[in-house]
Parts: C-alpha cells; structure tokens; sequence
C-alpha cells in the first residue's frame, strides 16, 4: 500500500499517522534536540515523503527521518544533492503527498531554482533552514544570515515564501504544523528558519505532537483515468497568461499578509526602546529586556514570528510612544531593513549584530540599548 | 480494436491508428524526431492500457510543450531534475507509472547526476532519452553528446574533443549499474527503425509494470533546424553519421538475461582485478 493510500484509507479519507487515534499525541516530558523534534513533529502531523542531504547543523534531523520514516511505512530518501532533494520533494508534493525537506545555508542556495518553480506551480511543501554562518562555506555555527534570502523571494521571479520563525524547541514543534496547514491552504512553500543553537540545542519538552488531518488535494497528479488531465507547472510563455497567473499569485500573498501576519511581545507596556529580534537572538534579547527593566530603563522586545509576512503594522504600533528602536540578529543588518520599512522613518532604528557564528551577549545588547536612548542610534556589528 | 493494432496494410507497410492519448497535433519543426517518440509513447502506453494511471514529468528543452501533445497528468521539472521530481512522485505513488521524457542537454549535461543517481537507485521510472546531439530549443549549440568535429552555434569550427570532450554515452554508462534493469538505444532514422524503437519502449514500461528497476530507452533523433539541414539530409545523417557514432540495441535486459559484459560494480562478480 502507497502512502497516500493509507492515508485514503484512515477514518473520512483524511490524513492521520499511522500510529495515533486521538487529536493529540502526548509524550511524556523529554530531553529532545531541536532538529530531532521538528522532525517528529512533522511525523505526526501527517507527512508522508522527508528529503534530504546531510549537512550541520541539520544532519539529525535527516538521521532521525531515516530511521523514524520507514517504522511509519512512509518514504524517505537520502538525496545525492539538495538539488535532487527538492525536486523529488516537488514530484511528491505534486502526486499529492505532504512533504518535508531540510537543509542548512548552502543546501537552501542550491534549492532556490525549484523553490521558484514550486511556488510557481502552487505546490505545497515545508522547508525546514537551520541557518549557518556565512558566506560561502562559512562556518557550522548558528547564524541567521539567510534572513534577505528567505524572506525576499529566494529563487527568482515574483514569489514569496511564508517564513516562519521559532525560538524555542517547543514553538518550532507548534510551528511544524502550522507550516503544513499554511503550505495546503495557500498552495505554496512555507519556509522554517531555524538556527544552529535551536537545531542543536537540547531542551526538556513536554510537546504535544498534533496531528493534522488532509483531504486528498483536487489538483493531485495520479493519472487521468476518466477525466481530463491535470497539469502542474510554471511555464506560460504568452506574457498576457504569465502576467494573469502572477497576478492571482499575488492575490494569494495580498491574502497571507492580511491574514497570516504573527508575532509575539514581552514587556511592551510603554516602552522607551523597542528591541526587535527573532529566533535565538530573541532569547538573548529577552534577557537583555529584564536586565534593562531591573534598571529601570523601559525596554520591550517585538519578536516576529513570521518574517514574511512582515507583521509591520502590529511593530508600528507597538513602537508608537518609543524613542529608539534596537533590531538584535546574528547577521550583518538583515531584519533591520524590514524593522526600518516597518519603521517608516517615525524613530531611529539602530543594529545590533553580529555574523559568522557568534551570538549577541545580554551585555552587548543592553550596551546596544542604552546607546540607541541616549544617541538616537547607530548601527553597530 | 486497440490502438496500436495495425489498422490496414498499406503498400505492404503498415499503419497504426492515432492513439487518443496524443491529444493534439504537436508544433515541432518539419522533420523533428520529437513527434515521432511522442507518437510511440501514446501508442504504447495504450497498448498496455496505462494511460489512466500514468504521470509524466516533463523536461526542459523543446520537448517541454509535451504535456500539450499527450493527454496525461503531467508535472514539470527544472532543466534536468526530471529523474529526481519522477522519483518523488514514483515513491510516493508505486502503483502509478511514471516516465521522464528528457532531451540530451536535459539528461546529459545539467542533469546528469540526477539520470545516474535515479539508476543507481534502481527507482521504479522509465526515462524516454530524446538525443539530437545538440540544443534545439536554445538554438542549436552544442550538446555532451554532440560528435567529434561537429558544427554547433557553440563550437563554430567543430567540437574539438582537444578542449570540448569526447561524447558522453550516457546509456552505456548507465547499462554497468545494476538497478538498471533495461537500457536501450533506437533511432527514428527508418520505418524498421522506428518499430524496434517502439518495441524497446514498450519493454521499458513492461519493466517499470513488473517492479523490476529502473529502465531507459535512448532514441536517436533529428534536429534539422539545429543542424542546419533540410528533413530528408538530416534523416540521411541520423542514418549514417549518427547511427556509426552511437551503436542502437539493447544494453541490458536483466530480466531476459542480457547484461553488460563488463562486470556490474556492486553486482557479484569476479574480481576484474585478479592476476594483475
Ligand atoms: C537552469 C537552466 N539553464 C538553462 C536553461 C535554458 N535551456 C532551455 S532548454 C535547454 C537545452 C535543451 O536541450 P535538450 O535537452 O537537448 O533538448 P532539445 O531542445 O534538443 O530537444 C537549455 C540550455 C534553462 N531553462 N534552465
Ligand atoms: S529546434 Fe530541433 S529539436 Fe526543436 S523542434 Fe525544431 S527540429 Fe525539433
Ligand atoms: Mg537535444
């Protein structure tokens, strides 16, 4: 039997893994690195093809598919590059099946040109980033470097990428499935930008695996028996047709950014500064905002979830009866570009970041603060 | 009466009726090999009565309309990932068939880690290999497999093997491993021709229905444009000058006991290395 079969096969044809009866699988509390609860997160919702290629700081997340996958009955396949990953990721996703790929800085580069082609044929897939230093080859640590690639388009043409961004284990595993149910509800791939201390990190979570149920999509390939035959592609040569289809692919990213826009806040009651941070550089932002607090200077931290969309008007208004704005990132002025825009000129936005693999310090960042209070701000690297 | 049984002799040659699955007359240039393996494919997977539950995955080159010509669920690849996008759709569907349908800058030049990966994984696919010796649909230069001394847009004086490389014979290459379970290599150069082709890609989808492996047929075909000659001249070349270069038979049909006299990496063998 397929694995799409059995999931046609389950209760109402929708989709629940093999082996779980309720809506919500509980394990009891354990000591889970992040990539390898990602990965299981994304066994329990339902998917049913992982494709992958070793790489740090994401390899156990592939180790723990190669062993997890097939005791599920579902497929998994070690590629011979990202490349090739990705495009058995848009064949399965094509035929159907709900589809995990993951890689790390240099493997995302590689799997630009299928990504554009995936968006452009409204296939659903979640990409999992657990983003390294760079450029180039880099270095293995954590770094968020890919912040411009994963949220301006990453391969070529008019497209995006929902982006969504978790800063403990226990968000990422929320976030799993909030990835899948965004992928199939807009057609589209849906990026998880990690970083190398979440994947590796080790953290007690007691998580609740949740399942997510699937019908079989109306637009699948599994051969044209008795009705006319579907088609998934990008290519519409006559410009008039290509024109129409961006368009209505626009139309689908005008709706994600009305509807889908997340983020979280911490002591953002009439701030001074606001700090803008996400990922693991929000945890360090959120350390620095106490420290800031005990000293009774008001700091609050905005902490987007999804990068894109941009949750920018939630950030204006929040950052309203502020003086400064501070964006905190393992990356030479990324997200600050979105803070800035977001931002429109009403406060000084100032940068504290740092690249190649080295993370802020609370100390850094509350040296950072006080500086942007007291100067009006200046990047800082 | 199916398609593909022969509907009438005529002047002693034979004539199939137009299988339904080649939905509309395809807009290749006069005398392009393209039209004719379409042709074959239709005509066989009717045969087999397959159509129903078989997915294409298109290529990049000027095969890509392929899915306007063949009435068949259909996916489009990258230029090149056609293998790796069949073999999604193959492993998370093994009761379907799928086949790529690839051109030889396609399969043998950007995509030829994807070709050889699919194969030594034995994945469950057909790969129809259209080779033209060059670059149609970017205008005509030169193609891994374009000849020795052959003119191109890109190798104006003749490829010079000096500096531009020999060419790649992917299906040899292909035939030592040992998930592949059938390789072959046709032509559209005559009418007999023509047949064998069509009877080796039937084989080929027998393979893929059997579960056996993964299973290849290359055809030789034309490019006249890209090869700045008339139909009739570019028929004469693929004849002859093509034809010497590239040997047309069966490489490898494990099931009926042909294999590669060279023994299969992998595979149980003698050592090649004892007495050395
Ligand atoms: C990544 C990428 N590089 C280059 C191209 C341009 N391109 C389109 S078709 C083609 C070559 C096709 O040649 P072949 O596969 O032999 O097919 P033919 O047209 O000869 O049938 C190239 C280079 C592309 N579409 N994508
Ligand atoms: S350019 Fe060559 S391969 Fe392309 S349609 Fe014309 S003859 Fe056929
Ligand atoms: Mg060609």
């Amino acid at each position: 039997m397929t694995a799409l079969d059995r999931r046609a096969d389950s209760r109402d044809g929708s989709v629940a893994p093999a082996r779980s009866d309720a809506g919500a699988r509980r394990v009891d509390r354990v000591l889970m690195k992040g990539n390898e609860a990602i990965a299981e997160a994304a066994i329990a919702v339902g998917c049913d093809a992982y494709f992958g290629y070793p790489i740090t700081p994401q390899a156990e997340l592939l180790e723990w598919m190669a062993r997890r996958m097939p005791e599920e009955g579902r497929v998994f396949v070690q590629a011979e590059s990202e490349l090739a990953a990705i495009n058995m990721a848009l064949g399965a996703s094509a035929a159907g099946a709900r589809v995990l790929v993951s890689s790390s800085s240099p493997g995302i580069s590689l799997m630009a040109e299928a990504m554009s082609y995936m968006a452009g044929s409204r296939l659903p897939v979640v990409l999992v980033n657990v983003m390294r230093g760079g450029p180039g080859l880099g270095s293995i640590g954590a770094a968020q470097g890919d912040y411009l690639q994963a949220t301006k388009g990453h391969g070529h043409g008019d497209y995006h990428v929902p982006v969504l961004a978790p800063s403990s284990i226990a968000e990422a595993i929320d976030l799993v499935r909030d990835a899948f149910i965004l992928a199939e509800r807009y057609r589209t791939p849906v990026m998880i930008l990690a970083d190398g201390i979440l994947g590796q990190a080790m953290e007690p979570v007691a998580p609740a695996f949740r399942t997510l149920e699937r019908q079989r999509p109306d637009w699948a390939l599994e051969g044209a028996e008795g009705r006319p035959p579907r088609v998934l592609k990008s290519l519409h040569l006559r410009p008039e047709d290509l024109e129409e289809q961006d368009l209505a692919l626009q139309r689908v990213y005008d709706e994600i950014r009305r509807s889908e826009q997340r983020w979280a806040g911490e002591r953002l009651d009439d701030p001074d500064i606001v700090l803008v941070a996400y990922g693991s550089a929000a945890r360090v932002a959120r350390t620095a905002v106490e420290r800031l607090r005990e000293d009774g200077v008001g700091a609050g931290l905005f902490r987007p979830i999804t990068l894109w969309p941009f949750p920018s008007e939630p950030l204006r208004h929040v950052a309203r009866g502020a003086r400064a704005v501070l964006a905190v990132e393992m990356s030479a002025g990324q997200l600050v570009e979105d803070v800035r825009l977001a931002i429109e000129g009403a406060l000084p936005v100032s940068l504290h970041g740092r690249m190649g693999g080295m993370v802020p310090s609370p100390d850094g960042v509350v040296e950072a603060a006080r500086r942007a209070l007291s100067t009006g701000g200046e990047d800082g690297r | 009466m199916t398609v593909g049984e022969p509907l009438v002799e005529q002047e002693g040659r034979t004539v199939y009726r137009r299988p339904q699955l080649l939905s509309n007359p395809t807009s290749y240039c006069p005398g392009c090999g393209h039209g004719i393996v379409h042709r074959l494919v239709a005509e066989v997977l009717e045969e087999l009565g397959v159509g129903g539950k078989t997915i294409l995955v298109g290529s990049v080159g000027c095969s890509v309309f392929a899915y306007d010509f063949l009435a068949l669920d259909s996916v489009e690849s990258p230029h090149g990932r056609a293998p790796a996008v069949a073999t999604g759709v193959k492993r998370v569907r093994p009761d379907r068939v799928v086949f790529t349908y690839q051109g030889d800058g396609d399969l043998a030049a950007i995509g030829t880690a994807e070709i050889v990966h699919a194969a030594a994984r034995g994945e469950r696919i057909t790969v129809i290999f259209v080779n033209n010796g060059i670059y149609g649909m970017t205008g005509g230069q030169m193609a891994p497999t374009t000849l020795a001394g052959q003119q191109t847009t890109s190798s104006p004086r003749g490829r010079d093997v000096a500096t531009q490389g020999y060419p790649l014979p992917v299906t040899e290459m292909l035939s030592l491993l040992p998930g592949v379970q059938y390789a072959a290599r046709g032509s559209v150069a005559d009418p007999a021709l023509v047949g064998k082709t069509r009877a080796a890609i039937r084989r080929a989808f027998e393979v893929q229905l059997e579960d056996r492996g993964f299973s290849i047929v290359e055809v030789l075909s034309t490019c006249p444009v890209g090869w700045g000659l008339t139909p009739v001249e570019a028929m004469e070349r693929l004849r002859t000058t093509v034809m010497d270069a590239y040997p047309v038979g069966t490489f490898v049909d494990r099931a009926r006991g042909i294999a590669p006299s060279l023994p299969t990496p992998g595979a149980p063998h003698r050592s090649v290395t004892e007495g050395f």
